[in-house]
């Protein structure tokens, strides 16, 4: 059995611009969007409804009514810019919220009720809270969201439906209450039907041929006969544990021993289902409202809570509690298989090798950045820059040997560098060349060894490489780009120190 | 007479002792230590042996050198991985090519690049990796170090039993370091067949300018089929000293 709460947050708009304007406290005001060339009110504030001015009004007949109103800017994302925030803190109450534009929220308030001691204590929480963050609030608990969501908008009545009577609940209620679109409301208002109880009794085939299938699934949805979709904001990790704390905390200290707790629980369930984290994300809720995040990633899959707490100690400097933290909530949103085959792998002599490696890669990674670490295997290329591959992961094995019979230099350019050489041609090695302004005097050389472009990858002239040693000792490894031209001029490049 | 041979025989004991408090323990009978394939460069450490639990700080100055002192410690990191060891290589521009590292003795797969981009974060990952007992080396590059952060680098090598080797590319200046032995490769000019074309084998000088309770001196070595040979003449400490002035 389902249990959903509905929020409906009347004056969203209008109390909103009273917290940030608490000066506009008592004067009538009204939110205003241009729409088809003329300015309609979208929204208005407490007074100016007093005063008969609704929404949909068109501005000019607003100002007819009382001409030193207030007009200030309707922003048309503003609604659900404030609802996802809410939505956000009401996570405090259920792991699954969605927002209900334009002015609601629904929360799948299942299961949840009894940690604040009753539902009526669980809804009462909600409506104070809000209330004292200057929202007006009215709430409704139902086993479906059309009945939440009718009483909390249409009924004066108790606001917690039992379990089961959502349509005794219903009766008295307008059919506005069971989300219609309009021209069907329209069309009920005239023939009379002024509340749900005058047509709900209908044969389903009547009511379909009047008003349309989508009015006999909005009464199914409410009742609870047909099943209703609902987004939260946040889609339910598997992997997620929650600790509230007492008081709120503030220190490091404190927010060190929260993730120890947290990653214990965590680690125990991951190790039970035999898989592991790569991903944990934590989430600290403060009192004011705002949420800190903090998210950590792991080179292979882990559950070991010690080492991913030493990843978010490197993180714990970056989270503000500011005024205190109430509440953290641990997830670990991408989880692999743990595998058992991995000390295998490397044919390490002793088996946590590989588990301390990639550890540390971890917490490399975890401060530095992603893309410092860096392995590589061998690939079926000569070109040099080709002739590496990075390696994917810590345990991927070279599939073909590594080269020793070709002679590469140990350093080499990132981009090999113009020089300046005097050779005779057309295949000799250099006798001198500049590098850096210095001029080096070729004394022995080894080439040339042409390496082709490979056409399928890439168009390009081919290379001639050289290894080459001048009067000091020094070894490089330069090339010539292509054949010499008629004018015998020709690129020459180095590429590399030999060792 | 009798006195004397006391003393010597005492100062010998106590010598003995400093070396086991600082950490060098004698070469136990029987027990096998690592060849380095260093041959005559293994009469400047202390007893004979290479000191494994330490930091090596290697200076290059310019970039002939840099190659040749990044050949040598590949040579020394393969000695010490073996078979199956690993090795991470720390630094923050990184011209090393893996590939040209297997005629070094080292499998380019076992070693780890981590390539940093802030320089700030440079000691903290030598000293993160150096912390890992699970590798056998740990190569750094690093411009500047001062005293203190060796110093923190070689208490943690004592920990860990992570030979550390550091390579100070091009410092500005050249103070002092608490690394057990402070190398300098210079590349020499290769000697090869009249007969056959090519460079030949590559030739460094490696002077051991400083090393703790050891004797410096300079060598011409040649690195051919994973060893080092001597050829021509070394240069014992005195001489050494002399030269450098």
């Amino acid at each position: 059995m389902k249990r959903y709460v509905a929020i409906w947050l009347r004056h969203l708009l209008v109390d909103r611009v009273l917290l940030t304007r608490p000066e506009l406290e008592g004067k009538p005001f009204v939110l205003a969007a241009k729409e088809r060339n003329r300015v309609v009110v979208k929204a208005s504030s407490r007074d100016a409804l007093k005063l008969g001015i609704e929404a949909g009004m068109v501005l000019a007949d607003a100002r007819a009514v009382q001409p030193d109103l207030e007009v200030l800017d309707y922003d048309q994302a503003l609604p659900e810019k404030l609802l996802g925030a809410l939505a956000e803190w009401a996570i405090r109450y259920s792991p699954l919220v969605a927002v209900d534009l334009p002015d609601g929220l629904i929360l799948d308030a299942t299961g949840c009720a009894h940690l604040w001691g009753s539902e009526a204590a669980y809804l009462k929480d909600i409506a104070t809270r809000l209330k004292s963050s200057g929202y007006d609030v009215r709430t409704a608990m139902a086993d479906t969201i059309g009945t939440a969501w009718a009483v909390s908008r249409y009924s004066r009545a108790y606001p917690i439906i039992p379990p089961g009577e959502q349509l005794s609940a219903l009766l008295q209620l307008p059919p506005h209450s069971l989300r219609l679109e309009v021209p069907v409301t329209e069309k009920m208002q005239k023939l009379g039907l002024y509340q749900i109880k005058s047509f709900i009794y209908m044969p389903p085939s009547v009511l379909r041929r009047r008003f349309g299938q989508t009015t006999l699934d909005q009464i199914g949805k409410a009742l609870g006969t047909t099943h209703e979709s609902f987004e939260p904001v946040h889609p339910c990790e598997p992997y997620q544990e929650r600790l509230s704390s007492l008081e709120p905390i503030q220190t490091a200290a404190g927010i060190e021993i929260a993730i120890q707790k947290l990653l214990e629980k965590l680690c125990e369930r991951l190790v039970k289902d035999g898989k592991g984290a790569r991903q944990a994300v934590l989430r600290c809720y403060r009192i004011d409202g705002q949420i800190q995040h903090v998210q950590i990633g792991t080179s292979g899959p882990s559950c070991s809570a010690s080492h991913m707490f030493k990843l978010f100690e490197l993180k714990v400097a970056s989270i503000e509690p500011a005024l205190g933290i109430e509440l953290f909530v641990m997830e670990a949103p991408v989880v692999e298989p743990l595998a058992n085959a991995q000390e295998a792998l490397w044919d390490l002599s002793s088996g946590n090798k590989i588990t301390q490696i990639a550890e540390l890669i971890d917490r490399l990674s975890a401060r530095a950045g992603t893309g410092v670490i860096h392995r590589y295997l061998p690939a079926q290329h000569h070109w040099p820059e080709r002739a590496i591959i990075e390696a994917v992961s810590l345990t991927d094995q070279p599939e073909i040997e590594w080269r020793t019979d070709q002679h590469r230099p140990v350093q080499l350019l990132s981009e090999p560098e113009r020089i300046i050489v005097s050779a005779p041609v057309p295949d000799y090695p250099p006798m001198l060349f500049r590098y850096k302004g210095d001029i080096h005097r070729v004394k022995k050389a080894d080439g040339p060894n042409r390496i082709e472009q490979e056409w399928w990858i890439s168009d390009g002239m081919h290379r001639d490489y050289y290894a080459v040693e001048d009067e000091q000792g020094g070894r490089y490894w330069i090339f010539r780009l292509g054949h010499y031209n008629e004018e015998l001029t020709a690129e020459w490049f180095i590429h590399g120190f030999f060792a | 007479m009798e006195t004397a041979l006391k003393k010597s025989e005492l100062v010998a004991r106590l010598r003995s002792d400093i070396l086991a408090l600082q950490g060098f323990r004698a070469p136990a009978l029987g027990v096998k230590h690592d060849d380095f394939g260093l041959g005559p460069v293994m009469k400047a450490f202390p007893q004979g042996v290479f000191p494994r639990v330490g930091m090596h700080e290697f200076v290059s100055q310019t970039a002939e050198q840099t190659a040749a002192t990044s050949g040598f410690m590949a040579a020394l990191a393969g000695k010490m991985m073996k078979q199956d060891g690993l090795c991470v290589w720390v630094g923050t521009r990184r011209t090393v090519y893996p590939f040209g590292l297997s005629q070094f003795g080292v499998t380019p797969d076992r070693v780890i690049f981590v390539d940093l981009k802030k320089d700030k974060d440079l000691l903290w990952a030598i000293e993160e990796a150096l912390k890992c007992d699970a590798l056998s080396a740990v190569v750094g590059e690093i411009k500047e170090l001062n005293l203190t952060e060796s110093r923190r680098l070689q208490l943690t090598v004592e920990e860990s039993k992570v030979t550390g080797l550091l390579h100070r590319v091009s410092p500005r200046l050249s103070n002092p370091v608490a690394a057990v032995c402070r190398w300098r490769i210079s590349p020499l000019p290769g000697v090869t067949d009249d007969v056959l074309p090519g460079i030949g084998f590559p030739r460094w000088q490696v002077a051991i300018e400083k090393v703790r309770n050891g004797e410096p001196g300079s060598w011409p070595l040649e690195f051919r089929d994973g060893s080092f040979e001597l050829f021509g003449e070394s240069v014992s400490s005195h001489q050494y000293i002399s030269k450098v002035g």
